[in-house]
């Protein structure tokens, strides 16, 4: 085996597609191990791990781009380096030689008067600086990028309010504008209801179920996950509010949100009076007197505000079908005593909220890397233990690595770790369809999914998985295949993330008492 | 409430949305598949991602300093596209030079010493050193020249431009061009035409025998055709050369031939004798590199009149001594260098040299680049893409790219196959960093031992540190 090292001066990849390349090189004949990456801190630390750091490699910087190909005995190194650098070779962009790329969002801006949006998602280091090039050229902006500075999120968005512009971020991965879904969005039909959200999946959430009750969207404005805080004070929130309050074609309007400050909260919740229009708000774990006070709609979950809103602004007769207790009763009636505790594996923020919060009603001991309660919260690294419901998109589990709606293998591992314990009841999971996310979510969990129950059923249990799939008619793949996909594995399948929580809630009151 | 066809978001809403996508490539088919116009850059991080190059961007980018860098820079690239550069004569280097000494070295590039310099310079300095007679030979050249006893110099200190090596001696025959406009006048040498050359490293009799017939024969005759003639617009020749297919560094075949068509008739009425006009004929035709150096001199008349402009981040001086690149920058006034170590050109090489016999980037002739043409005008002479490894597609996209990094369009230069676009004009240090591009440079390979000569052509880029340390320099000074 021997180990080679080229360092591309100036040259620079976006870090999913240097993911992309590495994969490939890694599968090419002779290599037996390939790592194309930039030259960053973080990168030369991996590969100083890896005892494969030269000096050469050392001396790369950020905007250096690094190929390390260690190979086979007999290869021909060579031609392994010249596959890799094939594999880097720039598709030429669609439109042929007339097409021209531009370096700087100042220069693409003036190249094309029509642009009007930026959506940004490079490392924070640099995020602010773009995003500010980006107002400054008049461009709304969706700022896909984490690790910004809050500092920097208040000056951005009091740039983006005094022009009159939407700074949705940063750490915005959800939006739908003019019909187009941005970053991690599902396929919804056009229609009246307005947006405006602080969570990401939560939003995605609120959209497929306006779409599922029939409605359609407006315009789903993402505000970024801090943006209720007490140092941001709701800006985009508002902005937001008063855009969709203008806004001809929008009829009714949700707010969706994880719990603000609450001098925040007051402030978001007295622009209701001037909307104009009904408000649904749904803040998770949020109080109705206040909502209602202020004019507004509460909404107790993520369905309650679609079914709400759908109803004030569409379809005043639209239903939801209620919790199939029966099921419940099913799978509780093929636990041992000593099965217990709910598992709660989930992709999305706001949907492991939703189901850990459906949990805390009720008083049970749930542990999470994102309990509140600083006694009840749990590590990456730490076993599940009681009623455990792990966010694996939280920033713990993706430190280094891309988010589980890209790659599951953390959460397949866990799965499998999950089963082995015999005082687990059900293990609940999500399933995320849509622009953004893995192009067979169902499918790339089935192979773990057997394997989970083959361990228990060994073992003499019977483990039941609860799945929920986020998705519609619409997406890539189709909603009703990921479905069936999952019923066929023996899988329960949930029709909300509200419902999920609710079963978990359920199963979980029947086990605990037993 | 605003009125709605005034509020950007109520816009928005009634618009196609039309996007700008930065970082992540696949968010690029997620929204093209909607139907929706998305545009995504080739992005790099700025400052190649150094936190002190970007807290230097950043502080340029301050509003009230970026508004005083707008004026400044707009009134350099205005001085150099108004700059009228005249062709006024050819005088001695000892006689027209600014400081020159009989025994100071002029030489390309951001100061150096005897000791640090290339095999190329150090053969041009050894060379010069004899044919000024103040050394025997090359062995009591390099003698001399490490004694202290020679000033050495860059060119770009004493109002010159140097091709190459760029060694300039007090008896050699300079270009005197006067900027008309702004009155201020630049020098640079003679052509030698050939491949072994002094300013290319070559020192042997053959080289020393060609610059005493320059001295003797071709510089006096044509100082003396151009008191018959009288001053040549270099501009207006540049901008006709550059519609005949130059880019008027690597390749000089139409400027060469409008400045002989100039010349000719003032050349027959010298009081030369016929077999030495023919010579002088002979010699032009030679090579279509003789109006290369001419075109140095008019881009440094034009470039020093921009030099020294409170708050420009405009690049006035790329150059090279084949060990360090430099820069200077307009609102860095004087003889404030920025360097970084010189970068290999890589290009076809004469046949039986191979890349690792070159020299790294040499001469001052980068001043070409820095005036908008050269490598910046390479859409021009699509004759010579295949010299630069390009297509014609390539070397469009080249201008087009020089155009990110850039102020203006030089409107008195424009390129046809453009639609007559100007020339990208007023390199911009923020614009370099902000963006990754850095300034193409067209030129000519040394062998990097002494004695040997040119061995090939290609391009190179500046190294980045330079405008990092200009970028950093430019911000303490306007902050």
């Amino acid at each position: 085996m021997s180990t080679t090292a080229v360092v591309k001066k100036n040259t620079y990849f976006d870090s999913v597609s240097l993911m992309a390349i590495s994969t490939k090189a890694n599968g090419l004949d002779g290599v037996e191990q390939a790592f194309v990456a930039m030259g960053t801190e973080m990168n030369k630390g991996v590969l100083g791990n890896l005892g494969l750091l030269t000096p050469e490699l050392e001396a790369a910087g950020n905007g250096d781009l690094m190929v390390v190909v260690d190979a086979a005995d007999g290869a021909d190194i060579d031609a392994l380096l010249v596959a890799v650098e094939e594999l880097l070779q720039r598709k030429s962009p669609a439109g042929g030689e007339a097409a021209v790329t531009h370096r700087t969002i100042a220069a693409a801006a003036q190249d094309n008067p029509a642009a009007n949006l930026a959506v940004i998602a490079v490392n924070g280091a640099y995020a602010g600086r773009e995003a500010r090039k980006a107002l400054d050229n008049g461009l709304h902006v969706l700022l896909f990028s984490d690790n910004v500075p809050v500092e920097e999120e208040v000056a951005l968005k009091q740039l983006a309010h005094d022009k009159g512009l939407l700074m949705m971020g940063p750490d915005c991965g959800t939006a739908i504008i003019n019909n187009v879904a941005l970053c991690f969005g599902n396929a919804v039909r056009p229609g009246s209801v307005g947006v405006v959200a602080a969570s990401g999946t939560g939003a995605q959430e609120v959209s497929v179920r306006i779409h599922t009750l029939g409605a359609g969207v407006s315009q789903l404005i993402g505000t970024g996950g801090r943006d209720l805080s007490e140092e941001v004070g709701g800006i985009m929130m508002i902005d937001g509010i008063r855009a969709l309050a203008a806004d001809p074609a929008t009829s009714v309007i949700v707010l969706v949100s994880k719990p603000p400050a609450p001098a925040v909260e007051k402030k978001v919740l007295a622009e209701i009076a001037t909307a104009g229009k009904p408000v649904v708000v749904y803040f998770v774990g949020g109080s109705e007197e206040a909502v209602v006070a202020a004019g507004g709609h509460f909404a107790a979950s993520t369905q309650d505000a679609a079914l709400k809103a759908v109803r004030l602004g569409v379809d005043p007769d639209v239903t939801v079908e209620p919790l199939d207790t029966a099921r419940v009763d099913e799978v509780a009636a093929l636990l041992s005593p000593e099965q217990r505790y709910v598992r709660g594996l989930f992709c999305g923020g706001t949907l492991c909220d939703e189901s850990m919060y459906a949990m805390l009603d009720l008083g049970h001991d749930v542990w999470s890397n994102i309990q509140k309660d600083p006694e009840r919260r749990l590590g990456a690294d730490s076993p599940s233990t009681g009623h455990t419901f792990l966010d694996f998109g939280d920033d713990d589990f993706t430190n280094g690595r891309p988010h589980p709606m890209i790659d599951p293998s953390l959460r397949l591992a866990r799965l499998v770790e999950e089963a082995m314990d015999p005082e687990v009841a059900v293990v609940v999971m999500d399933f995320v369809l849509g622009f953004g996310a893995h192009e067979d979510p169902v499918g790339v969990t089935l192979p773990a999914i057997e394997q989970a129950k083959r361990i228990a059923a060994d073992a003499g249990r019977h483990l039941e998985i609860v799945g929920y799939v986020l998705g519609t008619d619409l997406d890539t793949p189709v909603l009703a295949d990921q479905v069936a996909a999952l019923k066929a594995a023996g899988v329960t399948v949930t029709r909300s993330s509200t419902e999920t929580g609710q079963f978990a809630r359920a199963i979980a009151r029947k086990v605990t008492h037993a | 409430m605003s009125n709605p066809m005034t509020n950007p978001v109520s816009n928005l809403f009634a618009s196609d949305l039309d996007v700008v996508n930065v970082g992540l490539a696949m968010f690029d088919e997620d929204i093209a598949a909607q139907g929706a116009h998305v545009t995504t850059l080739d992005w790099t991080p700025p400052g190649g991602g150094k936190p002190e190059v970007i807290a230097a961007l950043d502080a340029l980018d301050a509003p009230e300093v970026a508004e005083r860098i707008e004026a400044a820079n707009a009134l350099a690239v205005e001085r150099i596209a108004n700059s009228q550069p005249m062709l006024t004569g050819f005088g001695r280097a000892l006689d027209v030079v600014p400081g020159m000494t009989p025994t100071t070295i002029l030489h390309s590039g951001p100061p150096i010493t005897w000791d640090r310099m290339a095999g190329a310079m150090k053969g041009a300095v050894t060379g010069a050193l004899v044919f000024e007679g103040l050394a025997a030979d090359l062995d009591e050249a390099a003698v001399l020249a490490a004694s202290g006893e020679i000033t050495f110099s860059p060119c770009h200190e004493h109002d010159c431009v140097g091709s190459m090596a760029g060694v300039t001696s007090a008896s050699m025959y300079m270009h005197v061009v006067r900027n008309e406009t702004y009155g201020n006048t630049a020098y640079t040498n003679l052509s030698e035409q050939m491949a072994k050359i002094l300013r290319m490293g070559a020192n042997d009799d053959s080289v020393i025998e060609r610059l005493v017939w320059m001295r003797d024969v071709l510089g006096p005759m044509l100082k003396e055709a151009m008191e018959i003639g009288g001053p040549i617009d270099l501009r207006l020749m540049l901008a006709q050369a550059l519609h005949m297919g130059d880019e008027c560094h690597n390749r000089n075949i139409a400027g060469t031939l409008l400045l002989q068509q100039a010349l000719a008739p003032s050349l027959l009425q010298t009081s030369f004798p016929v077999e030495h006009k023919k010579e002088v004929l002979d010699f032009i035709a030679s090579s279509d590199y003789f109006s290369g150096p001419t075109w140095m001199a008019m881009a440094k008349a034009a470039l020093d009149a921009a030099h020294g402009i409170e708050g420009s981040t405009v690049v006035t001086t790329m150059a090279r001594n084949g060990v360090e690149f430099g820069v200077r920058v307009s609102g860095l006034a004087g003889d404030q260098w920025f360097t970084g170590p010189a970068q290999q050109v890589i290009g076809p090489m004469f046949a039986g040299y191979k890349p690792e016999d070159s020299g790294l980037d040499i001469g001052d002739s980068a001043i070409t680049e820095t005036y908008g043409f050269g490598g910046f005008a390479m859409s021009a002479a699509p004759a010579i893409v295949a010299l630069v490894g390009g297509t014609v597609q390539e070397a469009i996209g080249f201008t087009r790219e020089m155009g990110e990094i850039t102020t203006a369009q030089n409107p008195n230069v424009t390129i046809p196959m453009l639609d007559f676009q100007g020339i990208p004009t007023g390199i911009d240090v923020r614009k370099v960093l902000g963006t990754g591009i850095l300034p193409v440079i067209n030129t000519a390979i040394a062998h990097k031992e002494a004695g040997i000569g040119m061995i090939g052509a290609g391009i190179t880029h500046p190294p980045v540190e330079a405008f990092e340390k200009a970028a950093k320099a430019l911000a303490d000074s306007l902050i």
